[in-house]
This record gives structure tokens, sequence and C-alpha cells, in this order.
């Protein structure tokens, strides 16, 4: 099929349209003035000032360690739950377990949060990092276990079975046959919990106590004032961070998909 | 033994951090303001008879009463459903072209719509404030082409909250109506065009039926987080746009109110039962039809 000049004329607007507005921020991020639409020259002193600001630096390691132990604790969860669901077969209360994997998904933030504030007031837990953590692994566990899910449905399961034959426990077939086939789905599940934590705002601010504030957190409080050059520098990092780390694993799957179609054609040469 | 703890670890932790506290605030929906710590009464401390017996739906009574609730519940509404319908005419047609562009560009064209979803919602939405302000880029540029002669107000207005809704969820429509209209058989749609449909008429008769469930999946995907959106009105829209997540985070923080914030809550969690089961049938529906 071709591409008519309307399909082009959408494509071309489209993408105008999504990549734009994170362009200008990109731009204004190296403007002199403190007016952020004002072009006044090029500069990076907002970069000097973000790195030289202990706020900014202090919420990002709070950021950080909420993300890391978040999305491993979500992963492990998450593809636990993934199994349960797809091999696990039938047990009491399946459908209450699959109702909630799937309705956090769109469950609105402020509900959760405030659940989930309602809950640790009423046990008398201190807020802050433990809960962030908690509160982040809870939602992200269920993306997880809907990425993971997904690979699980689709392999084939005499080769689980085939294991089992041949003397392997469940553990091991599990770690020999199943995780090495479902690993792509379980690092890609573990990016996307930590991507949904270090971006999360309004489930943060609901469970964080006074000792803990994010990333989010931070730029949020200071975004209300109005534009300001150093969330400009702040958000050109994060967009740089993203987009380079993106495209490593988009290239990085490619190469993996290519040695795996190497592996294929050589094994059927050798037959 | 092992499966059974294989079962039981995920489910605990479901039941104990995400059942549990809805049941918490369902609870204090049922509960009175009260000057003390935590500020609701009765609580446990009170017997659990007493804390039963000491609930009411007053707290509802309120709510029902008073105007401003229903104008964000129905403001909520419209806004998400304008929203919605404004991402789909956008996103449609990207879908549409994307599946009709030559497969080797196809992997780039997809990478290109989920790049903006790893990218932090809380800088896109961001982003949009420095151009829809008063001095921001779209009214530079507006002036200085000649289109307009004074700014134009459009943040801090529903406007503002639609464009910031729709660039947000983008993605979320795109994704799935590509997906459906990359399964669709091409030489359907020449089937029709032999039988003597333009090109347009076997677009309507054709493409769009074929591809419904990627819209309707796309359209809840757009519609269900627009609903309890916090963010988007909080930072692009003004002081007039009521929407339901917004009033609940004020009642809670500002107001301090937990018993009407969880009312809030739980007349959302109400409205938003119907569109997620919808949702959800529609998914069964597709993987159905996929076996």
């Amino acid at each position: 099929m071709r591409l008519s000049p309307f399909n082009v004329v959408s494509l071309t607007l489209g993408f105008v349209f999504l990549y734009l507005p994170m362009l200008i921020l990109v731009i204004y991020s190296f403007n002199a003035s403190k007016l952020v639409t004002v072009w006044a020259g090029f500069s990076t002193k907002w970069y000097g000032e973000l790195l030289s600001n202990d706020a900014f630096l202090d919420a990002a390691w709070v950021t950080l360690q909420v993300a890391v132990l978040s999305s491993t604790l979500a992963t492990v969860l998450g593809t636990m739950a993934a199994y349960v669901l797809v091999r696990g077969g039938r047990f009491f209360g399946r459908t209450l377990f699959s109702g909630m994997i799937y309705a956090p998904l769109v469950m609105p933030e402020v509900i959760t949060g405030l659940s989930l504030l309602l809950l640790f007031i009423g046990i008398g837990m201190d807020r802050g990092v433990l809960t962030i953590v908690l509160a982040h692994t809870t939602f992200s566990m269920c993306f997880v276990s809907v990425v993971v899910s997904s690979r699980l449905m689709t392999f084939d399961q005499s080769l689980e079975e085939a294991a089992l034959d041949l003397g392997a426990s469940a553990f091991e077939a599990f770690r020999l046959v199943t995780l090495p086939i479902i690993a792509p789905a379980v690092i890609s599940g573990w990016l996307l919990a930590f991507t949904l934590s270090l971006d999360d705002l309004v489930i943060a601010s609901f469970t964080s106590g006074p000792s803990a504030t994010t990333l989010p957190m931070k730029i949020w409080s200071s975004v209300r004032l109005g534009v300001s050059p150093e969330i400009n520098a702040l958000s050109t990092i994060l967009i740089g961070l993203v987009t380079v780390g993106v495209i490593a694993a988009s290239i990085a799957s490619k190469q993996s998909a290519l040695r795996a179609k190497r592996d294929e054609q050589a094994a059927a040469r050798a037959q | 033994m092992r499966r059974r703890l294989l079962i039981a670890v995920p489910y605990v932790w479901l039941l104990a951090l995400f059942l549990i506290p809805f049941a918490v605030v369902f609870k204090i929906s049922l509960s009175d303001i009260a000057l003390a710590i935590p500020p609701y009464t009765p609580t446990a401390k009170d017997g659990i008879w007493n804390m039963l017996t000491g609930l009411d739906f007053e707290n509802f009574v309120f709510l029902s009463e008073d105007d401003l609730y229903w104008k964000a519940y129905l403001s909520s509404l419209q806004i998400a459903f304008i929203s919605t319908l404004l991402t789909l005419c956008v996103g449609y047609p990207m879908a549409y072209a994307m599946a009709r562009a030559p497969e080797q560009w196809r992997p780039t064209l997809l990478m290109l719509v989920i790049l903006p979803f790893w990218t932090s919602f809380l800088i896109r939405v961001y982003a949009w404030v420095g151009i829809l302000s008063g001095e921001g880029f779209l009214n530079q540029f507006l002036l200085w082409i000649g289109v307009i002669s004074t700014p134009l107000t459009i943040l801090n207005t529903n406007t503002a909250v639609y464009i910031g809704i729709v660039y947000t969820y983008l993605p979320f429509m795109i994704l799935p109506i590509y997906s459906a209209l990359d399964r669709l058989d091409g030489s359907l749609i020449e089937a029709a065009e032999d039988l003597g449909c333009s090109r347009i008429k076997a677009f309507w008769l054709v493409t769009i039926p074929l591809s419904k469930n990627g819209i309707i999946a796309g359209c809840f995907l757009v519609f269900i987080p627009a609903l309890g959106e916090f963010v988007i009105p909080s930072l692009l829209g003004g002081s007039g746009t009521l929407m339901i997540g917004k009033v609940l985070f004020e009642e809670f923080f500002s107001n301090r109110d937990w018993p009407v914030a969880s009312a809030v809550a739980v007349i959302l969690l109400l409205i938003l039962i119907i569109p997620i089961v919808l949702f959800q049938r529609n998914e069964q529906r597709q993987a159905e039809a996929e076996k």
C-alpha cells in the first residue's frame, strides 16, 4: 500500500504535536535568560544551578531508591502472579485474584493513593520511603504481571513438560526452561515498573511523609508557581536519559532477534 | 505445597494492599469528621459494635445536597468524554497512516509513538504551560503571523485541559487502533472497491467496522484515567475547571475532611465500574475472537 497525501499530513502533524512541546522545553533549558519565553543566548548555567541544588539531588536519590526497590519487588510478585494466572489452574478465589490484578491498571491514582494512606494511618505505620515502596510495588506488580502473562500464554508448554519428564523438579523446570524464555518480558516488566515509579506524583504525595520527598513531588511544588528554567534543565536531563535508554533497548532487542534467527538457520543447516 | 505458596504470596499482598484499603475507605466514608487524630469518628478503639452502629450515610447525603459535587462529577464526565472524542479524531488518522506505511518504517513509527509514554507524564504536561500561557509560544506565533491581534487566554481554561489530555493519552489511543488495523486484511478493501465502493465508502463500510474493537479499547483507555485525572486540571485548568480528582485531592489535603474525601472516592469508584466492566468485556470478546 502507498501513503496518500492525507496519511503523510496526519503523520507529520501528529508527530509534530507529540514532539514539539518537548523540543521547545529542551531548547529553552539552554536559554541564558530567567524569562522562559525570551531567548537571550546559549548558556548551561541552569544545569549548574540544578546540580548544586541539594534539595533536588536529595529528591533524586530518594526517587531512585524507591524505583529500584519497588520495581524489583514488583517484578518478583508480578511474575509469580502471572505464572499463577496462566499456569495455576483452578483455585479458590481465582476470579477475585484476576480482578485484583486488572483493577489497579485502570484505578484513578487519587483513589489508590487515598486508600493506601488511610490504611497506613489505620495501622499506625510511619510514612516515608518504605510506604512509598509498598504503594508503588502494589500497582506496578499488576503491570508486570500483564506483560509477563501475555508472554507466558504464547509459549509452548510442552517444553516445560519435557523438562519435567526428563527429571527436573518443578522449580528447576521454571529456572532452566521457563525463565530464560520469558526473560525479555520480565525485563520489560521491570523497566515498566521502574519508569512508573520514577514518574508517579499522586500516589507518592499521598503515601510519603515529611521525611521523604520524591523528584516528581519536588518538580510539582515548583511548577505550580509557573515555568522555571531549572525545571526545564531537569526535564531535559530526564528526557535525554529516557531517549537513550529506549533506543539502546530497541537496538539490543533487534540484535537478539537477529541472533536468534541466525541460530535457527544454523540449526536448520545442521539438520 | 510450593504451588500454594506461589499463589498465596501475590494473593495476600494484593488483599492487604489493594482490597483492604478500599474497605477502609468505605468505612471512613460512613464516619463523621472529628477534631482528633485520626480526624474521624468512630474508630475501632470504641469497640467493634459501637463502631459499626456509629456509621451512617450522612456524608453521601451531604454530597448529594451540595451543588459543587454534582457539578464536579458532571463536568469530569463531560471533560473526559470530549477529550476522548478529540483524542480519537487525532489518533485514528495517525494509526491509519502507520498501518499503511511501508513495512520497514513501522517499527520506527511505533517507537516514536511509544517513546513519549516512557517520558515523565508530569514533564509532558508541564511543557504545555510555557506554550499556552499569555506570553507563551503559541500566542507569540499567532501574533507574529498576524492571525490574532491580542493574546488568547488558553492556559487555565478547559481548552488547555482538553489539549493536555489529548497530548498525554494519545499513545493509548493510537496503539490499540494500530494493532487492529495492522491485522486487517487489505484484500477486503480491494474487494469492496472492485465491487463498486468508492474509497471513502469502503473506508466507512469495511475499515471502520473491522477496527471497531481497537477504537473501543482506545476510547476506554483514554476515558477511564481521564475521568479521575488530577495533574492535568490542576496544572493547565483554571479555578473554573471542576474535576473530581482535583476536588478529592483538595478535600483531603486542604480541608482535611477525610470522611467526605472518602465518600467522593467511593462515588467516583461506582461511576468507574460501568466503563471498566464494559472495557473488560470488549477485551474478552477480542481475546475469544483471536482464538
